[in-house]
């Protein structure tokens, strides 16, 4: 085997190094937001977690995975691209339907206390 | 079909040489990309549960909340051991493509001793759990945390049990394509675990105890 073709599948020493510093810090600063108590806001606490977390599975997709469109000719990368599909369809849709029938099917207690003093 | 080949071939149901017919394209064996999409049904798998957990995970039926359950300190040091256990099973792979085999050995069994410590603590976590009386039965949110997180567990179980495997074959029979081919797979799973365990600890420990 020539060396670029090891370094398509295997990736070096170099390639382990980085991502696993980038993991280090990625993974460092969401438990430091949520151990620390840093942002009251929590909304924002939660979009920071996520962000960091979609950052840091792309680190492990290109360093560690060595997921590249020169791989059995982009087959790789499209049926990843599928899966992703695939998740954002099952996951947006499946929490935002139950989000909309929790709302709708569940009253909450102060509508409930509304209905009460209609009567 | 099957009475037209040769019956001495009967028994290789498998290809032993991979056909090289594209210099350019031939670098690797098409196993890999099977087990690629393998492993991308199998994070269909996580995904529903990640779904149903995202859907159920705040249903505590007067049972206890994340913030009442989980140890963020403990989860981020299993973090740790699995993102260890990751980089040590890359090194094995540099050690196996430079033709080291007791390198590649060392770095399997490290990678092991990491995988076990992931196993361990999520062993203490589950069974504090179930002395608390927090079991599945307890509400959805529990029924869809000990799935999800369950699940991954199995996962990393099966992978450990498969690298012990490995470690034997490799010492038996050294650095042959087919234990070359096998660590490579093996190194796809181990690293498709760590990523999935990035969800789970986003989604299920640090944002359960925030909300």
């Amino acid at each position: 085997m020539s060396n670029h073709v090891k370094d398509a599948g295997h990736g070096s020493l170099h390639s382990y190094l980085v991502g696993f510093a980038l993991s280090v810090i990625l993974t460092l600063i969401p438990f430091w937001l949520v151990l620390g108590d840093v942002i009251d806001n929590k909304v924002w606490a939660v979009v920071f977690i996520f962000t960091l977390g979609g950052a840091q599975m792309l680190v492990h997709i290109h360093y560690f995975l060595h997921v590249s469109l020169k791989v059995d000719e982009g087959w790789q990368v499209m049926s990843m691209v599928l899966t992703i599909l695939l998740l954002v369809i099952v996951l947006a849709g499946s929490i935002w339907v139950m989000f909309n029938l929790d709302e709708n099917m569940m009253p909450a207690h102060d509508r409930i206390e509304r209905a009460r003093a209609l009567q | 079909m099957m009475t037209d080949s040769p019956v001495n071939d009967a028994s290789k149901f498998y290809v032993l040489d991979e056909p090289h017919h594209d210099a350019d394209h031939a670098h690797e064996p098409p196993t890999m990309l099977g087990f690629w999409v393998y492993l991308m049904s199998d994070c269909l798998i996580f995904g529903i549960l990640f779904a149903t957990y995202a859907v159920l995970g705040q249903n505590y039926a007067a049972g206890p909340s994340p913030a009442d359950l989980f140890d963020i300190e403990m989860i981020l040091v299993a973090t740790f051991a699995l993102l260890f256990s990751s980089v040590t099973f890359g090194f094995a792979v540099l050690r196996m493509d430079h033709g080291d085999q007791r390198g590649t050995l060392f770095w399997l069994v490290v990678t092991g001793l990491f995988g076990a410590a992931f196993l361990y603590l999520e062993y203490q976590e589950f069974s504090h759990l179930w002395h608390l009386g927090a079991t599945p039965m307890a509400s959805a949110f529990l029924s869809s945390f000990f799935f999800l997180v369950g699940t991954h567990g199995l996962h990393v179980t099966a992978g450990s049990i498969w690298l012990v495997v490995l470690l034997i074959q490799l010492s038996q029979h050294g650095l042959t394509p087919a234990n070359t081919r096998r660590v490579m797979c093996l190194s796809l799973f181990w690293h498709f675990l760590d990523l999935i365990w990035i969800g789970v600890y986003s989604l299920v420990y640090l944002t359960g105890v925030l909300l």
